[in-house]
């Protein structure tokens, strides 16, 4: 995937079919995401974000506007030309059960390449490399049903990885994991990201933002912010506006500032805290 | 002492040769009054344990007592036992079934034997306890209701039963940190209404620690310590021993306890913290 | 859990287990036909000897093997004991009342129990040595020349993979579901059948609506991974034909053979009788 790449939403909103007049769950949002780059996309639920990322791979068409992949338009009656869009940016949903098709993980990471057509033996490789990249290699002949929550999320990443996309959208993929899961997941993203895959992270979470290059807030269908996670860290008023929430050691250092101590502004784990909290006295 | 549980212990499918033992000789008293957060890893025996406390797991070996009932008893009077513990599963709204919000809130207090009329003043007031409108919700269909929405539903169904122990297995699953604030303060709502003792199954350290007067540490079917948060959270043998983690606050400390700088307290809280703080936490 | 739906399968990892699930189908279909058409006790017989030899190679514990009967107990003691009753014909062994017991009844009751214990055993012995994951691939082999007339065979086998991955799912989910009612003071026990009927609606509806919500999450899933019922697809898993397959129909098929050969040209029983005497 040595060629650049990028997403662009040109003026995009869209409704939800409802009876009545509807809503718009994205406004008028143009957007580009550039290759290689780790976004995130935050907001509360409502905000528009899970719809975001269906456009991203024409799961959805805009209602208004147009989401372009390398040029090409994700709306389109051509089947070869959304799966070669769906090639391209793969998705990874929220629910790890609710994304396997197969008994065997072996089978259900096949499924996307043959899919796609890829001859045998290179479904072979792909699914050597996938399960490698996500760290669960030997779990290959085994049977989904008995992993945990972040075992079957890195599946599900794995199954997208084997048709090998150059960009990897995450809706809400942590949202029903436990912590232990989430690291598990977020860690091999990272992996991803420095292998040169791009990221767009949809969450609620502002924790997982810390290592994005670009943190993107969305609010009633609109973004409301667009800037590094340090820009968005330090706009607390916007943080409370949008019901979003620091994490623990970045609400401490605000309320330590408001009592006084001088703190840097930036973005803090509870180790950088310590230390500053530290160097203050 | 509202909850009383002697020496539990369960295997599942005793006898077959997929026995596991998902409990082994768990002792606790909950008094009245107590929030409780039990955390543990999974598969450490936590929805096991809460499972018994209403009877959803027949008693295998041990005593539990609640209130006045004995699940030891041979036939435990069922009905009144989950009336008086209410419990809030995982996920909540994939459980709503009724053809409105109403009738679904009147499954439990239906259930339990209450009158029509008793009935629907407890769905009325369980409604409006969760933070709906209960005129503009009472007659809609539960399933074209927002997830939020459908969580607090399924929330007054338990709450409309006025248990005096409610049980959440992690309520705030799956919420973003609005909906999280929005949960907890109601729990704390209905802890202060007619629930007052509340125990919560929780994956959540930071929750668990502002919230809860005691923490039962469950690790491989055992409790490995029923304490303040404040022990439970600085017994750092524990924490090394059971893998678990601990929240900010205390990670904070312990950093900052490795530079040097030693507070005065051991806080657990966020605001126990910011106070240790700007009142001097001194340099050693 | 994992154990409800790979319930029968029994990893005892013999060569039997390692044949191509597309020849031990097909040979459990050739059987079954054979078994109606079984005429003497010898034969009988044999089809059980056949059976106990690949239950032998197949290091299926026999108990394990007959425990699958148990389900058809109660079907085979009234099929035999209807037949013993009801069966008229030439040579009456015992008479009461109105109850008339024929040799002819009895011979009929024998066989008819015989052919049913049969007709359980052999494809028992196929699941005991057979994965649902390898059926289903097996099934989609064999029904891959309908492809020709646009029977779509892979949609097929995918509604059956997924059904298979989501059963055990969906029993943990209505066990949940149970659950969280019966903390609600549901009563799943007490009541006359339609009582108990009208309970299971707090349980049924959520599930049935969990099970759309599921689908519809997974069809999405699915399109992001570029499923497509009309377009070309490769097929990752094949299953090679081997020596032992070769071997094994054989084999199957000469004893099958012979049930065909006793009832047209060979009277088994008459032939073994005159050879004692």
């Amino acid at each position: 995937m040595n060629y650049t790449m990028s997403i662009k939403f040109e003026n995009v909103t869209y409704e939800y079919p409802t009876d009545g007049s509807p809503v718009p769950a994205v406004r008028d949002v143009s957007l580009e995401i550039t290759d290689g780059s780790f976004v995130c996309v935050l907001g509360e639920n409502g905000s528009g974000k899970s719809t975001l990322a269906k456009l991203m791979n024409g799961l959805l068409i805009p209602t208004k506007g147009d989401v372009r992949v390398d040029g090409a338009s994700t709306n389109t009656e051509d089947e070869d030309a959304l799966f070669a869009i769906r090639k391209k940016v793969g998705m990874v949903f929220q629910n790890p059960d609710n994304q396997m098709i197969a008994s065997i993980i072996e089978d259900e990471i096949a499924f996307g390449p043959e899919n796609i057509g890829v001859p045998r033996e290179e479904i072979e490789e792909r699914i050597t490399y996938a399960l490698e990249a996500v760290g669960m290699t030997e779990h290959r002949h085994h049977t989904p049903y008995k992993l945990s929550g972040g075992q079957k999320q890195r599946i599900a990443i794995a199954s997208v990885l084997a048709m090998r996309p150059n960009t990897l959208v995450l809706d809400e993929s942590t949202a029903m994991l436990d912590p232990k899961g989430r690291r598990e997941v977020l860690n091999v993203i990272r992996e991803l990201n420095r292998q040169g895959i791009t990221i767009v992270l949809i969450t609620h979470y502002m924790e997982e933002t810390v290592h994005a290059d670009r943190v993107i807030v969305m609010n009633e269908g609109s973004i409301v912010m667009d800037g590094t996670p340090e820009r968005i860290f330090g706009n607390t008023e916007a943080i409370r506006r949008y019901h979003l929430e620091l994490p623990i050691s970045d609400y401490l250092a605000e309320k330590l500032r408001e009592a006084g101590l001088s703190l840097p502004h930036k973005i803090y784990d509870e180790k950088s805290l310590a230390e500053e909290i530290c160097r203050s006295k | 002492m509202s909850i009383e549980v002697k020496d539990l212990t369960y295997t599942y499918s005793p006898k077959t040769p997929y026995a596991a033992t998902a409990l082994k000789g768990v002792s606790l008293h909950i008094e009245e009054g107590e929030y409780v957060g039990i955390i543990g890893k999974t598969g450490s025996g936590k929805s096991t344990f809460i499972q018994h406390l209403n009877a959803l797991i027949r008693l295998q070996s041990g005593e539990i007592k609640v209130y006045d009932i004995d699940l030891n008893a041979k036939k435990p009077d069922l009905k009144k036992l989950r009336g008086t513990v209410g419990m809030v599963m995982q996920y909540p709204e994939y459980q709503l079934f009724d053809e409105t919000v109403e009738k679904d809130v009147a499954y439990g207090p239906r259930n339990i034997g209450l009158s029509e009329g008793e009935i629907k003043e407890r769905v009325r007031e369980a409604i409006e306890l969760v933070g709906l409108d209960f005129e503009e919700i009472r007659d809609r269909s539960p399933f074209e209701l927002s997830g939020g929405q459908k969580r607090r539903v399924a929330i007054a169904g338990v709450i409309a039963m006025r248990p005096r122990v409610l049980v959440l297995d992690e309520p705030i699953a799956g919420l973003d940190p609005k909906g999280k604030q929005e949960i907890l303060a109601l729990v704390k709502k209905l802890k202060n209404a007619f629930s007052p003792t509340v125990i919560v199954v929780s994956h959540d350290m930071d929750s668990v620690a502002e919230n809860c007067d005691k923490v039962a540490l469950f690790a491989d079917g055992e409790i490995a310590r029923f304490a303040s948060p404040r022990e439970v959270f600085y017994d750092d043998e524990l924490l090394a021993r059971t893998e678990m983690d601990c929240p900010s606050v205390v990670k904070v400390v312990k950093e900052l306890d490795k530079l040097g700088v030693s507070l005065p307290t051991r806080p657990v809280t966020k605001s126990e913290l910011v106070a240790a703080l700007t009142k001097g936490g001194r340099d050693e | 859990m994992n154990n409800i739906v790979f319930g029968q399968y029994y990893p005892s990892g013999s060569v039997v287990h390692r044949l191509d699930p597309r020849v031990k189908l097909v040979m459990v279909l050739l059987y079954i036909i054979s078994v109606f058409f079984v005429v003497d006790y010898a034969m009988y017989g044999a089809l059980f000897l056949f059976v106990i030899a690949v239950a032998l190679m197949s290091k299926v514990p026999l108990r394990v093997l007959f425990r699958t009967v148990r389900t058809i107990v109660v079907l085979v003691l009234i099929t035999a004991i209807i037949n013993l009753f009801f069966t008229q014909g030439d040579e009456m062994l015992f008479s009461w009342k109105f109850i008339h017991i024929y040799k002819e009844g009895v011979e009929r009751a024998i066989k008819l129990a015989l052919r049913l214990i049969l007709l359980m055993l052999f494809p028992s012995l196929l699941t005991l040595t057979t994965t649902p994951m390898e059926l289903t691939d097996a099934i989609e082999s064999l029904l891959s020349p309908l492809k020709l007339i646009k029977v779509p065979v892979h949609a097929i086998a995918l509604i059956m993979s997924i059904a298979l991955r989501m059963i055990p799912i969906l029993m943990e989910e209505t066990n949940k579901i149970i659950l969280a009612q019966k903390a609600r003071g549901a009563d799943f026990d007490t009541g006359g059948a339609l009582k108990k009927a009208k309970a299971m609606i707090p349980v049924l509806v959520p599930l049935f609506v969990g099970a759309f919500r599921r689908a519809d999450e997974l069809a999405l899933a699915m399109d992001a991974r570029c499923y497509s019922s009309v377009a070309t697809r490769t097929k990752y898993k094949v299953m090679h034909l081997a020596l032992r397959d070769l071997v094994a129909s054989l084999f199957c098929m000469a004893v099958f053979a012979l049930v065909f050969l006793n009832k047209y040209l060979w009277p088994f029983d008459e032939m073994i009788l005159s050879l004692w005497r």
